[in-house]
């Protein structure tokens, strides 16, 4: 039987592999690819807990969607600004983006 | 015995594929790992029974922002792309810092109780969901139009490059 502890921990699980790839990588990139498994797995929480806590009522369905929603404007602001640094400074590894300092 | 079978097989899935995307060394390696992931967690929320999200994940993740990341590093894209995702010197903080947050939440999952409702999930979600959105969070719904124009908006003028004025 599976339960509601078995769909957390696999959405901590994809969450630290997240923050792995995002603390570690160098790419600016693979950065904002981590972002996404972190908030992929926020949505496997949100819909795991509405399954098994109140099922009948959807909201977090709802929650997801909206999470997504935000995910897909992120990342393409995200790769706008990664796109747009680039062509100013021919790199995108987020070690050399330090110009933002005092 | 069925669901505790498909579970493990996309659990499996899931984390094998988010590893060998984390730890590739090819970006575009990565992004087609990443889909991978993708189209495991809409597995995911089928066994949920969400199927309306299961289909939203594949066509805005799967369809649009893999897309999307294969255009991010095709357009910055410089030297070598055997070698283009490599690791910066903060690796091992990198693993402590996650394996730690893992352990601190997997034993506060374990340690939790859970109420588990007796409640069905409804025949179909979609119904309910054009209901909650086109009532009770109508608002929010309106503002998420309203983020994604100016997302859009933004990174136009980001991509493209602003004219400067004089």
């Amino acid at each position: 039987m599976i339960t509601l502890e078995y769909y957390l921990i696999l959405a901590a699980a994809l969450f630290c592999i997240g923050l792995f790839g995002a603390v570690a990588k160098k790419n600016a990139v693979a950065v904002l690819m981590s972002i996404e498994l972190m908030l992929n797995s926020v949505n496997i929480n949100l819909v795991a807990f509405n399954r098994f806590l109140a099922p009948s009522q959807l909201v977090g369905h709802v929650f997801a969607i909206f999470v997504i929603v935000v995910a897909a404007a992120e990342v393409a602001v995200g790769l706008a600004i990664v796109i747009s640094i680039y062509r100013d400074r021919f790199s995108t590894e987020v070690d050399n983006l330090d110009w933002l300092k005092w | 015995m069925m669901p505790t079978i498909v579970f493990g097989v996309l659990s499996v899935i899931i984390i094998g594929f988010a590893l060998a995307m984390v730890l590739s060394k090819n970006l575009v390696h990565s992004a087609i790992f990443m889909a991978a992931t993708f189209v495991g967690v809409a597995g995911i929320y089928l066994t949920l029974s969400a199927g309306f999200l299961a289909a939203v994940q594949i066509l805005i993740y799967v369809g649009a922002i893999s897309i999307l990341m294969v255009f991010g590093v095709m357009l910055t894209r410089r030297g070598d792309i055997s070698a283009s995702n490599l690791f910066n010197k903060r690796i091992i903080s990198g693993v402590v810092v996650s394996a730690a947050l893992f352990i601190i939440l997997g034993r506060l999952i374990l340690t939790s109780e859970w109420f588990p409702s007796s409640f069905s999930v409804p025949e179909s979600t979609v119904g309910p969901i054009a209901d909650l959105m086109m009532n009770a969070y109508v608002i929010p719904f309106e503002t998420a139009a309203l983020i994604l124009l100016a997302a859009m908006v933004g990174a136009i003028i980001l991509a493209k490059g602003a004219r400067r004025t004089r």
